[in-house]
C-alpha cells in the first residue's frame, strides 16, 4: 500500500486516490503532422526510474496533483500540484 | 534430441534416472549470428525455435538476462484460449490455441494442457446482452462458443454462488479453453530450438544497440559485443526500456499483474472462471491448488511484486462468487510486469530501425500467444515482412487509427 502524500490534505493510503498516468505531457499545436498526435496521445515514456505522473484525490478535495515516484521501489521522492515544474531529483536515483 | 516417451522412462529406471541428457546446452556466445532474439521468454524461445523449424535459419542466439522462462512466462495463470471479438485476434490466437494443441506431440514434451473450457460470467441483464454479442462474434470467426444460463453454470459449477452481490445472469463458455504447465511450455521449446542448433545463452543482460545508419548491427551486453543481421525483442515488461536504447518511443505502459495460488484443497472446480465485472478469475491446478488472478495494479511498475489493495480486490470478488474459498489459506502470492497497449492488442512486426523487430504489448494475455506469435514473428524475420495473420499488429497502427480495439484481451477489465 503506497502512501501519498495529498498537497492539499496530507498523507493518506494509496486507496483513496486515483492513477492518471504520466504527468507533463504537451499538447501539440493543432497543424502538427499525424506521426507528431501520435506521440502525443499513445507513447510514453514507460522509464524503469523515476516517473513523472498524475493522482487525483478521489476520496478527499478530489483534486489533481503531481507525484515523482520510483518505479522499481515504488519510492515517493516528491508529490507537487499541476502546473508546477519538476522536481530536481538528483540524487534520487533511477535510470 | 534425447526422445522422450514411456519407453524411454522405463529404460531410464533401470539406471536409476542418471543417464538423462540436460535438455538444452548452455553454449558461449558467439561473435555473430544471423538472428539474435532479445529475451528467452515463451515469445522468444517459440520465435527461435520456428525460424530454425519452418524457415532454414539456423545461426540463432536468445539473449536472456535473467533464466529462460523466469519472467512472465513462469509467472501467469497458464490459460489458453481463443475467446476474441475482433476477426484479425480470432484468427491469431485460434491458431496459437491450435498449436497448443498439437504442442505435446510437435515438441516432444508433455505440456499438460488440459482443455476444461473457460466460463465468463456476466452480472446483469446489459453484460449478458453485450455477452451475446461477444459469443455470436467468436462462433462467426469460426472459433467456439456457447450461451450458458445460470441454471447450465450451477451444474457445471456446483460451488458457485449464483446470488452473489452482483448476481450472475449468466455467461458463455469456449470449451476448448483450458490451461497447460507454463515452464514446461518454455523447457520444450528451449530444448526444441536447442537440437536444431539454436544457441540459448542465460545471465547474459543486453545493455544497449548497435545501429549504423539506421540500421542494426549487433548488441551489446555484459558479456561483451554479439553482432545480428537481424535482432528483434521479445522482453514484454522490458519493451519501452529496449526501445528507448534503439531510439523510438512505444505506446505501452508497464504494470505489476500479481496471481496467487492457494495451498491444494481436492478437485471443485471444473473449468478456468472468469468474471469480467467484478475483476477477477480463478481455476484448479493439477496439484488441487486454486489459482487466482484478476486486473492489473493501477500505476507504472517495474517491481514484479503487487500491491495490497488489487489483491483485497480480487480475493474479495472471488469469494463472492465462491463463499465456500474463505477457509482455503493462501499459499503463494507474486506478480510479473506486463506491457500494456492502448488498444490491448500486441505490438509485432517491423521497428523504425531497419533489420530489428519487436514482439510485445501482450500486455495481461502473452502466454496463449506463445506458439502463434513465435510461428509469425519468425516469419516476418526471415521474411522482413509481417506474416498475414499480424499485419495489423503493427506500430503503425497508432498512427493510422486502425486500431484492433479488443476488450476481450485480458478477459478482465484494465
Amino acid at each position: 500500500m503506497l502512501q501519498i502524500s495529498c498537497p492539499y490534505c496530507g498523507c493518506r493510503d494509496e486507496s483513496d486516490f486515483s492513477f492518471g498516468g504520466e504527468s507533463h505531457i504537451t499538447r501539440p499545436s493543432l497543424d502538427s503532422i499525424a506521426a507528431e498526435w501520435s506521440d502525443y496521445l499513445f507513447n510514453r515514456e514507460n522509464p524503469k526510474g523515476i516517473h513523472y505522473e498524475r493522482w487525483v484525490h478521489s476520496y478527499g478535495c478530489g483534486r489533481w496533483f503531481n507525484v515523482a515516484r520510483n518505479t522499481v521501489t515504488h519510492e515517493i521522492h516528491a508529490t507537487y500540484k499541476m502546473g508546477e515544474p519538476k522536481p530536481d531529483l538528483k540524487n534520487g536515483g533511477g535510470s | 534430441m534425447n526422445n522422450y516417451s514411456g519407453f524411454s522412462l522405463i529404460k531410464g529406471a533401470f539406471s536409476k534416472h542418471r543417464h538423462w541428457p540436460k535438455a538444452w546446452r548452455s553454449p558461449e556466445p558467439k561473435k555473430h549470428y544471423d538472428v539474435v532474439i532479445i529475451g528467452a521468454g515463451g515469445q522468444g524461445l517459440a520465435t527461435a525455435y520456428y525460424l530454425a523449424k519452418n524457415n532454414g535459419i539456423k545461426n540463432i542466439a536468445i539473449l536472456e538476462k535473467g533464466y529462460l522462462g523466469g519472467g512472465n512466462t513462469g509467472r501467469n495463470t497458464q490459460v489458453t484460449r481463443s475467446n476474441y471479438f475482433w476477426p484479425q485476434s480470432c484468427a491469431f490466437f485460434d491458431r496459437s490455441l491450435q498449436l497448443y494443441e498439437s504442442m505435446g506431440q510437435d515438441l516432444n514434451f508433455n505440456v499438460m494442457l488440459s482443455q476444461r473450457g473457460i466460463l465468463t460470467l456476466a452480472h446483469s441483464h446489459h453484460e449478458l446482452e453485450g455477452m451475446r454479442r461477444w459469443a455470436n462474434a467468436i462462433r462467426i470467426n469460426n472459433v467456439d462458443s456457447e450461451m450458458m444460463t445460470p441454471a447450465e453454470i450451477k451444474k457445471l459449477e456446483p460451488l458457485i454462488n449464483l446470488d452473489c452481490r452482483f448476481p450472475i445472469h449468466g455467461g458463455f463458455i469456449q470449451r476448448r479453453g483450458g490451461t497447460s504447465r507454463h515452464d514446461a511450455v518454455a523447457w520444450a521449446y528451449a530444448r526444441a530450438a536447442s537440437a536444431l542448433g539454436v544457441d540459448i545463452i542465460q545471465q547474459c543482460e543486453v545493455t544497449g544497440l548497435n545501429i549504423q545508419a539506421g540500421r542494426i548491427t549487433g548488441v551489446e551486453t555484459n558479456r561483451g559485443s554479439i553482432g545480428g543481421d537481424k535482432v528483434s525483442i521479445a522482453v514484454a515488461g522490458h519493451t519501452g526500456v529496449l526501445a528507448k536504447m534503439a531510439g523510438f518511443r512505444v505506446p505501452v505502459t508497464s504494470m505489476s499483474l500479481q496471481a496467487m495460488v492457494s495451498e491444494p484443497i481436492k478437485p471443485c472446480l471444473n473449468t478456468i472462471v472468469l468474471s469480467p465485472i467484478i475483476h477477477a478469475y480463478v481455476s484448479q491446478s493439477d496439484r488441487g491448488e486454486l489459482v487466482i488472478g484478476g486486473g492489473a495494479d493501477v500505476y507504472n511498475s517495474y517491481a514484479q511484486r503487487g500491491g495490497i489493495p488489487m489483491l483485497e480486490e480480487v480475493i474479495a470478488s472471488v469469494l463472492e462468487l465462491y463463499p465456500a474459498f474463505s477457509r482455503v489459506r493462501l499459499m503463494r502470492q507474486w506478480a510479473g510486469t506486463v506491457d500494456v497497449t492502448p488498444d490491448t492488442t500486441p505490438i509485432m512486426g517491423k521497428t523504425p530501425v531497419e533489420n530489428l523487430y519487436i514482439s510485445g504489448g501482450w500486455g495481461t494475455g502473452g502466454y496463449k500467444a506463445i506458439p502463434a506469435g513465435g510461428e509469425t514473428m519468425a516469419y516476418t524475420i526471415a521474411n522482413d515482412r509481417p506474416h498475414p495473420l499480424i499485419e495489423g499488429f503493427g506500430l503503425e497502427r497508432f498512427e493510422t487509427g486502425t486500431f484492433i480495439d479488443e476488450g476481450a484481451a485480458s478477459g478482465v477489465a484494465h
